[in-house]
């Protein structure tokens, strides 16, 4: 199932390009050059060629690791643009992952086991809130009141400029954004995580252990919760396409230089070959975020076999 | 017996004796009761109406006109003048928000229209006939449903040079996965029951079984999922519209005015600029929300009022 997708994705992006109007040589080009150099540009690039051939061409590089070249900034492949870029993005996405599961959890966990109560209440609230919550919109406003005004983060960017590498200056750099990336799944995990707790305390083994005097944390913890986190870990590969979705707008709002704003800066000068590249390792991430899912779920459940 | 009784379309004569119990409440009746009971959803229709009242009637309701600049007020602050301050270029923020609930509503309710047809044709298709077509239906739809679809979006949405065309084509194109999903199960559990049985014995049409038959008892969950997408494509194009591929000045939405409102001097000097566009769409989605959770409850016979 991964591999076709990958494969029908590449196809659908490649010729809706191919057929877009618009022509990168049109944007970068100086308007007093003479025909038979666009020409000649046009075909040192492979622009004259037949769709499929261009394309064939085109996965046929890919498949070795060879993106080809940007057609904005000349010269510079496209591999070493992605790879200057994606360990800020995964680094972002990893401490997001982190940040949203350690605060939805206990936040679901705490709902399931008070239910009806009055922080339930108030938890379930506070995740429709979330839900509605356009995500950028939260980080233009922790911006606002933590940055520009109490000046306590930085308003963007991944570390100081002209500084010396400090561990500190980096954290100091990814916490808001990371924050709110995680934010913008928060609410429907402690949703999840609220319903799949609610399942397994309904369980006969839950009342068995309990009317086997066990303690209430002992039952929550060890019989409860152990059996509620599987589904939540496989919820993960589900999050993942809406996590990357969001760190494009979320490096956008915060300017942090990942390939969602590489993606944003190559969509805007039509750089097909950098917006191809970004779309097949999106999708990438996407499958192999499944295949870890599948895998996790495996591993926490023994009842599970492959 | 009462006289209101809707007349009986076959020609069996009135049970004499038919009990006039409380059962025998119209549905709708019994499901508006269910409703009123949720106040959150209550809460919800009424914020629902203002919004899309004030959207209709933008025009008489806004102070001034929405692109109307006064550069000498660049940047007022909430007072007589303007209720709600002035942006950057000196326009009045409550006005630009009045005409800009019109352009979410519209991408809203007109993408979702979209996609609940394309989604009910294809999970009515896939759950009537079943089989390999089924099979083939729903992987593609499981396709498009794991992929990340902003990069699409993205890349389709710089292709076709944002407009409100566009953007609802677009929007209508993703959106669709989940309502096949539903119209889908609906289909499966409904294809093999009596009544679906009997309409084609008497030699009716599959297409006629389809949307006439077995449709109108999926209507709910349709209309449910209708609901609280108008909430999800309300926020698609803020976030589209925030990163400048949307709706593109000088129309105002909500969430181009989010983005010439994302710069230090404005945050320092004018911090109702960005508050209040982000309150609308977090209003508006949370009223989507909560009406389709209450109609959710109020269709669904499991739960008793």
């Amino acid at each position: 199932m991964a591999i076709p997708l990958l494969f029908i994705i590449t196809i659908i992006s490649f010729a809706m390009m191919r057929m877009a109007p618009g022509d990168p040589t049109a944007l970068m080009m100086d308007p007093m050059i003479k025909q038979e150099n666009l020409a000649a540009y046009k075909e040192s690039y492979g622009l004259n060629d037949n769709v499929v051939i261009q394309y064939g061409r085109w996965l046929g590089n890919m498949v070795q690791g060879n993106f080809g070249e940007s057609l904005i900034r000349q010269g510079v492949p496209v591999k070493d643009l992605i790879l200057a870029r994606l360990p800020n993005t995964l680094l972002l996405m990893l401490v997001s992952t982190i940040i949203a599961f350690l605060i939805s959890i206990p936040l679901g966990v705490y709902s399931a086991t008070r239910r009806n109560s009055k922080t339930d209440y108030a938890i379930t609230f506070i995740s429709f809130l979330g839900i509605a919550t356009p995500s950028f919109w939260i980080g233009l406003m922790l911006i606002m009141v933590l940055s520009v005004h109490l000046g306590w983060f930085p308003i963007g960017g991944v570390a100081n400029i002209g500084e010396p590498f400090s561990i500190w200056d980096r954290l100091h750099h990814l916490i808001l954004p990371a924050f709110v990336l995680a934010t913008a799944d928060m609410a429907g995990l402690t949703r999840y995580s609220r319903s799949s707790m609610l399942d397994v305390l309904r369980q006969d083994y839950i009342r068995t252990a309990k009317a086997n005097g066990f303690r209430k944390r002992t039952v929550i913890f060890r019989h409860g919760l152990r059996n509620a986190l599987i589904p939540i870990i496989t919820i993960f590969g589900l999050m993942l396409p809406s996590f990357i979705g969001g760190s494009v707008i979320i490096e956008s709002v915060f300017a942090w230089p990942g390939i969602g704003l590489l993606f944003m800066d190559a969509a805007f000068q039509r750089d097909y070959p950098v917006i191809m590249a970004v779309v097949v390792i999106a999708s990438a991430l996407v499958v192999i975020g499944n295949l870890l899912a599948d895998i996790l779920y495996a591993v926490f459940d023994p009842r599970i076999e492959y | 017996m009462t006289l209101t009784e809707e007349p009986r379309l076959t020609g069996r004569p009135a049970l004499p004796e038919e009990p006039a119990v409380s059962t025998h409440e119209p549905i709708w009746k019994l499901m508006l009761r269910k409703y009123m009971k949720n106040k959150l959803a209550v809460a919800g229709a009424v914020l629902l109406f203002l919004i899309i009242g004030a959207a209709i009637f933008a025009p008489w309701l806004a102070p001034k006109d929405p692109s109307q600049q006064v550069l000498l007020d660049k940047l007022a602050p909430p007072g007589k003048d303007y209720p709600l301050g002035a942006d950057n270029l000196g326009r009045d923020t409550l006005s630009r928000l009045l005409f800009g609930a019109r352009i979410s509503l519209l991408v809203g309710f007109a993408s979702v229209a979209g996609s609940i047809f394309i989604g009910t044709v294809v999970g009515a298709v896939a759950g009537y006939y079943g089989g390999k077509l089924d099979a083939v239906l729903m992987r593609f739809v499981d396709a498009v449903i794991s992929f990340p679809s902003l990069f699409l979006l993205i890349t389709l949405v710089t292709i076709f040079e944002p407009s409100i065309m566009t953007l609802i084509g677009i929007f209508a194109i993703f959106g669709w996965t989940g309502t096949a999903r539903l119209v889908r199960g609906e289909f499966l559990s409904l294809r093999k029951s009596e009544f679906v049985l009997a309409a084609r014995t008497l030699g009716i049409r599959n297409g006629r079984i389809i949307f006439s038959h077995i449709l109108p008892n999926a209507l709910g969950p349709i209309i449910v999922s209708a609901t609280l997408g108008v909430g999800g494509v309300i926020l698609g194009e803020a976030a589209l519209s925030y990163l400048g591929l949307g709706i593109q000045p000088p129309t105002p939405s909500w969430g181009n005015m989010l983005q010439s409102a994302q710069n230090p001097q404005i945050m320092l000097g004018a911090w109702w600029y960005p508050l209040f566009p982000g309150l609308m769409i977090l209003t508006t989605v949370l009223a989507f929300n909560f009406v389709g959770d209450g109609l959710r409850d109020a269709f669904d016979p499991k739960i008793d009022d």
